[in-house]
């Protein structure tokens, strides 16, 4: 028996769908203590991109046949340029902005709805938003957070956006439906007609690691596990993240030097190695990143009990 | 001059599908292509196989067909909501086990895709994109670029596929198209109750591509739905003319045009 364990598996990227680019650094107006990078207002570990290395890296990832690009941070809107970004980015490409919606400002949202009507693409924005009462979001997200964070999502559904709510999965994964049924209810209460909403799974790395502790070592993808298992479900198996750092495998493991394959896209199209905790809840969840749907729990089951979902008007 | 007809996925709407049929003969046209998904949501599956084989339509194989030809669980549809999921599981164990075996041989005997060489085009047929049976191209995520892309790694001048529900058409670069052929199975979520498909008229260095709308007796359709004790939400589709489900897949472009 061979007791050393046996190297990470490794994934070919299939095609470049996804390009994100981690604009604003790891710089953020709020500081959640499930936040999987950390951000908060005076983290300068990852710096914010400038305008021209934002578009220089947009045109390469258009001559690789790009599908759609999101923007991270951090808050994304707490870079000046933002909406000069998001006006260029949507003459090219689908274009998501990830955000906690506390700073948007009527004039920028006036901006982005025309430019977004001049587009044949779609300007999605990802609300992030973990609880359906002061109480409970404030808890994860900070004080005040929860009014602030209303307050944009109100915005953007009074200029025509139909923003996609995210939440954390924060609770039990039995408690879905009524969690979910809150968030309907909130959301619909204030303005938001038809809400879409996304769960995410918690990514045991930065605050989060800090708070619910480190990936136990067997918590890992192995070779044997990736046999008959839907490959495109790995984010890094069409998408790559931009930072102030170089180009790394996916946009959840930006703080991890290993992660990361190159200075410029070019020399990050290689294989991503699969070997971290985070990947392993990647795989178990699959397609966590993108704009797709609810994050259902694991892959495997094909549906959770939808009974009493059906008031969905 | 060659005409094509591209004939989207047709969920088991045989009376849109017979319009669409006498449409495309009433035009001339050469032959008559379907992209797949010839099952779900409406009654009846087996009434689509003998228009089928009437007009000698050529068929590729959707997600759908694939299903329900190898008696799969579930449609491979795509969804990842369950609300979406749970509506697509009712309509997908109706019509697996209203199929009958011959018609289901005969879908897991079609192509996956289909290569023409027309009027010096090369064209690609195919179910939801040239790499995946099941991939939802719509038109307000799918940048030009990746279209360019496809078109360029899978050797084609014209792609053309269905799978979302919903009609679009982009010139490529270097006189390269892309076409979304929408389909005869339900609305495309406009609130009115005609459903699409795409004559495709080629010439050499010109394509000429147009969507027609085709009218038909949606009521009898609506009645045998609810007969067949299909949702009654499938069936405010096909009155209304907006989706009710299969919701969560849409962008924010193509959701804001809807009215749920
Ligand atoms: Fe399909």
């Amino acid at each position: 028996m061979n007791d050393s364990p046996s190297p990470a598996p490794l994934l070919e990227l299939d095609h470049l769908d996804h390009l994100w680019i981690q604009v604003a650094g790891t710089l953020c107006n709020y500081q959640c203590y499930h936040c999987f990078i950390s951000c908060h207002p005076k983290n300068h570990n990852l710096e914010m991109l400038s305008f021209d290395d934002v578009t220089s890296v947009i045109q390469q990832a258009l001559e690789l046949g790009v599908k759609e690009i999101y923007f991270t941070g951090g808050e994304p809107f707490l870079h000046r340029r933002m909406v000069d970004i998001l006006e260029y980015t949507l003459q090219y490409a689908p274009a998501t902005v990830l955000t906690n919606a506390s700073v948007l400002r009527e004039e920028w949202l006036e901006r982005l709805a025309e430019a977004e009507r001049r587009s044949v693409y779609s300007l999605e924005f990802r609300v992030s938003l973990d609880g359906f009462t002061e109480q409970e979001n404030d808890a994860i997200r900070g004080p005040g957070t929860f009014q602030r964070t209303m307050d944009g999502i109100e915005k953007l559904v009074r200029w025509g956006f139909l923003p996609i709510i995210s939440a954390v999965r924060t609770w039990p994964v039995e408690k879905d439906p009524q969690v979910i049924s809150g968030f309907l209810g909130l959301l619909r209460e204030r303005g938001y007609r038809r809400p879409r909403l996304k769960l995410l799974p918690t990514l045991r790395l930065g605050a989060e690691r800090d708070r619910s502790g480190d990936y136990r070592p067997d918590e890992r993808i192995t070779s044997g596990m990736l046999a008959d298992y839907p490959l495109d479900q790995l984010v890094c198996r069409s998408a790559r993240a931009v930072t102030s750092r170089g180009v790394c495998v996916c946009p959840i493991l930006v703080e991890m030097a290993e992660a990361y394959l190159g200075k410029t896209l070019h020399e990050a199209l290689g294989p991503a190695r699969l070997g971290h905790g985070a990947c392993w809840t990647c795989y178990q969840f699959g397609a966590i990143c993108s704009n797709a749907g609810r994050s259902e729990g694991q892959v495997s089951n094909r549906f959770p009990e939808t009974r009493g979902w059906h008031d969905w008007r | 001059m060659a005409r094509l007809a591209l004939i989207g996925g047709v969920y088991s709407n045989y009376l849109a599908l017979e319009q669409a049929l006498l449409d495309a003969r009433r035009r001339s046209v050469d032959a008559i292509y379907c992209l797949g998904d010839l099952g779900a949501f409406g009654p009846h599956p087996d009434r689509v196989f003998p228009l089928l084989w009437d007009y000698q339509v050529l068929c590729i194989q959707g997600n759908y067909d694939d299903s329900i030809a190898r008696g799969l669980d579930n449609c491979q549809c795509g969804y990842t909501d369950p609300r979406d999921n749970y509506f697509a599981q009712i309509s997908y164990d109706y019509t697996l086990s209203r199929t009958s075996p011959q018609f289901r041989q005969w879908m897991g005997r079609l192509p996956k895709q289909l290569r023409l060489e027309c009027e010096g085009w090369r064209v690609l047929l195919c179910h939801g994109s040239p790499r995946r049976v099941n991939e939802f191209l719509w038109e307000s995520t799918t940048s030009t670029a990746f279209l360019e892309w496809l078109a360029e790694t899978y050797s084609t001048d014209l792609i053309a596929v269905t799978h979302t529900g919903i009609k679009w058409k982009r010139r490529l670069k270097g006189d390269r198209w892309f076409v979304n052929v929408g389909v005869v199975g339900r609305p495309e979520n406009d609130g009115q109750p005609h459903v699409w498909y795409t004559l495709l008229d080629l010439e050499p260095k010109r394509a000429d591509i147009r969507f027609i709308p085709i009218t038909y007796d949606f009521r009898r359709l609506a009645a045998e739905m609810q007969q067949e004790k299909l949702p009654e939400e499938f069936v405010e589709t096909i009155v209304t003319g907006w989706w009710t489900t299969c919701l969560e897949i849409l962008p924010q472009k193509e959701r804001r045009r809807g009215k749920w």
